[in-house]
């Protein structure tokens, strides 16, 4: 967590934006986020009319679209309640980005009082519903990947480690430059993908070399992206959405 | 887009060549590695990080104030001082200066202000011979190649590659791959030259207002044989380079050393603050400082743009940056290269030319988190990418709007008009889910290196649905 950052005292419901990847991609990740949230007896809604946080936009200079964009979410998640993200990516051009989106516009205000009310999932699970974690599942060794997001913009990346240690049966491993971006960067992947190429295939080398037998990150953009070419080179663990592993491995109903 | 191609020209060369993936690679991390220990304590870091970014935040704030006490206070002192809106009248400067000694050889300690200058080809071009003394600078001098980084001239360079340089310019000198010996060598050539130069360059690292000091930190101490043996000194430098008290030194001398290369202090720190007084024994006779304009002032009247020029130039954003460990600093095309390169060099040459530098980044942030003085990287480089595609450019400086294509914004609406759209975007994803076996295996270039990702049966719109979660 950020020194800075406020928690609120666990809430009776809190709104869930699933991002847009995960919509299309990453389902489960999603519906895993929301049955973690349950558990805790949090009511979870989820708008139907949510879309994309924008980020894209923001990213490439295209800033009137993304406001576009970013109105259009703020439109869904009226009542001041919390906004959970399983994306600290997409939580952070919430919290920290739309401010800046809107910066000199009549909106801000308004913006800011949304932005105040999104969380990341894990921080939200280790500091507003304060979890505690059985694990069920048996012996196994993860490599984590946390995003450029959780570690620097939201400050994540030591809850995504605490969550996983909570898990009695789940070892850690750790790679080598563990905090180097995977090369995703949204566009530049594609803009500049000979350099984007370079740098998963150093990432995922370094996954694959600790030996672990799942990779694990909050976001989907690296998800994506490293499993993308672990499953290119046939080398290396299967990744998972870290709600998505929480949830099998303390679900009693799941095998 | 020929600016684009020319890149990834440059960008494929770097990434083919194996030995100089591996050269920064491995000077990068122990960079990174040797920074780390240097600051143990990170609430000390942060502290610092902090106290730097106020220093050269104020002294921006202040500037024009400050260089004409500078200037005042250098003239006081017997420095004279020479103002340069351009890199013409810059060089034109210091040429004057060798003319009127009727120079023909110029000395010169590290000055990326030079670089940018082009000031060896300039001078070469009046007959004049220039000779780099940081070891650095003199093997790429060697190499007729410029800098591919700012602190580590020759980074690119693995000790092989030197030795070979070596062989080829110094025949008379055995071959050796041994680094002390080619320092040696290095040394006993140079140190010659230092002997017969009248006249002596360097650059500045900061230039104090109150006392009209200039301050130079170096390692090798050729810096201070520029700015000692010859008669003349000339200093060059960015006008963004003046703070305003000596007391904002120490805090900054605490962040520099140990952010670009994790020494806690460099082997020579020099204060120039006149040149030789009477009854004195050595020293310059003449010194000179050159204030160098070029851009700076456009850039400075953005007060978000601003904060780019706060740069201490360290280095530790290329040092950290995944972007530039993999391309090195030659592919950027620039003098400086790195993250702020990306972000100083397109305002000063123009986004028409070099608008390609703001988007080759992943916004990681590793820059930002490494700057010294809090220099908000990923954010300005974001500013520069919207600067380049706007559509309502409030002046055609730096080359606003100029990459802005119709088919780049056409997409950008479209894309904004479908997430606006809740509707139209549940429908666009069922029909990519249900026709998801339609989807091409191969993605273009994503399917390069990776396996395309497979688009799920349901969105977790439906199954949020199904599984009966509240809407509103």
């Amino acid at each position: 967590m950020k020194p800075d950052q406020q928690y609120p005292d666990k809430p009776l419901s809190v709104y869930f934006f699933g991002t847009c990847l995960i919509d299309l991609i990453y389902p489960q990740a999603g519906l895993a986020g929301m049955q973690l949230i349950q558990r805790e007896g949090v009511k979870v809604i989820f708008p139907q009319d949510q879309t994309c946080c924008g980020q894209p936009a923001w990213n490439s200079g295209y800033r009137e679209q993304a406001r576009s964009v970013a109105l259009a979410q703020l439109d869904c998640f009226p009542q001041d309640i919390p906004i959970v993200v399983p994306s600290a990516s997409c939580a952070g051009m919430m919290r920290y980005q739309y401010p800046e989106l809107f910066k000199d516009t009549p909106q801000l205000s308004r913006v800011k009082g949304f932005s105040n009310r999104v969380f990341e999932l894990t921080e939200f699970l280790v500091h507003v519903l304060k979890v505690k974690l059985k694990d069920l599942g048996p012996p196994t060794r993860v490599a984590l990947h946390a995003s450029c997001s959780a570690q620097r913009e939201m400050a994540v990346s030591e809850e995504h480690s605490n969550l996983l240690q909570q898990l009695d049966n789940v070892e850690i491993l750790e790679q080598e430059r563990k905090r180097e971006c995977c090369g995703f960067g949204g566009t530049f992947a594609v803009k500049h993908a000979e350099i984007s190429n370079a740098m998963v295939e150093d990432k995922a080398k370094s996954i694959a070399d600790t030996g672990a037998e799942k990779l694990v990150s909050g976001d989907c953009g690296c998800l994506m992206n490293i499993s993308g070419n672990l499953q290119h080179t046939g080398q290396g663990p299967e990744g998972q959405h870290i709600a998505t592993f929480l949830w099998e491995r303390t679900n009693a109903t799941e095998s | 887009m020929q600016q684009k191609v020319e890149f990834e020209q440059r960008v494929h060369k770097a990434l083919s060549d194996s030995q100089l993936r591996q050269n920064f690679r491995s000077t990068m991390d122990g960079l990174m590695a040797k920074r780390s220990q240097a600051f143990p304590d990170k609430e000390r870091l942060e502290k610092l990080r902090l106290q730097g970014a106020q220093i050269r935040a104020n002294a921006l704030l202040k500037l024009p104030e400050l260089l004409e006490q500078l200037e005042e206070r250098c003239t006081a002192n017997g420095i004279r001082v020479h103002w340069a809106e351009t890199v013409e009248q810059a060089n034109q400067a210091v040429l004057k200066i060798m003319q009127d000694h009727n120079a023909t050889n110029l000395i010169k300690g590290k000055s990326m202000v030079s670089e940018e200058m082009e000031l060896n080809h300039f001078l070469e071009q009046h007959g004049i011979e220039v000779l780099e003394s940081d070891l650095g600078e003199f093997i790429v001098q060697l190499a007729g190649e410029p800098p591919s980084h700012i602190v580590a001239p020759a980074i690119h360079k693995s000790r092989q590659d030197i030795a070979r340089l070596f062989q080829e310019k110094f025949p008379d000198i055995p071959y050796s791959e041994d680094v002390e010996t080619l320092t040696r060598s290095a040394r006993d050539i140079l140190r010659r030259k230092f002997y017969e130069a009248s006249i002596g360059l360097s650059g500045v690292n900061f230039a104090v207002a109150e006392t009209g000091t200039i301050c130079l930190v170096e390692n090798e101490g050729n810096g201070r044989m520029c700015t000692t043996i010859p008669d003349v000194h000339i200093a060059v430098t960015g006008i963004e380079k003046v703070v305003e008290k000596l007391s904002d030194i120490p805090p900054l001398m605490e962040l520099l050393p140990r952010s670009a290369t994790g020494q806690h202090i460099t082997t020579y720190f020099n204060m120039i603050t006149s040149p030789r007084k009477e009854g004195e024994k050595d020293g310059p006779r003449e010194v000179h400082l050159v204030l160098l304009d070029n851009g700076r002032s456009s850039i400075y009247e953005d007060p978000e743009l601003m904060e780019s020029l706060r740069c201490i130039r360290c280095g530790a954003c290329m040092n950290h940056c995944p972007v530039y460990a993999r391309i090195g600093g030659h592919a950027y095309g620039t003098t400086i290269p790195g993250p702020i390169g990306s972000v100083i060099e397109p305002q000063k040459l123009g986004l028409d030319r070099f608008g390609v530098l703001p988007t080759a980044s992943t916004l990681c942030g590793a820059c930002g988190e490494a700057c010294p003085v809090r220099i908000p990287l990923p954010k300005l480089l974001n500013r520069l990418r919207f600067e380049q595609v706007r559509d309502d450019p409030p002046d055609n400086t730096m080359g606003k709007g100029s990459q802005r294509s119709i088919r780049e914004s056409l997409v950008w609406n479209l894309w904004s008009w479908a997430n606006t759209h809740p509707a139209l975007y549940r429908l666009g994803c069922l029909f990519l889910t249900r026709l998801r076996g339609l989807v091409p295996k191969q993605l273009g270039v994503w399917t390069r290196v990776r396996k395309a990702p497979a688009i799920a049966p349901k969105t977790l719109h439906e199954l949020a649905r199904e599984m009966g979660i509240e809407d509103e």
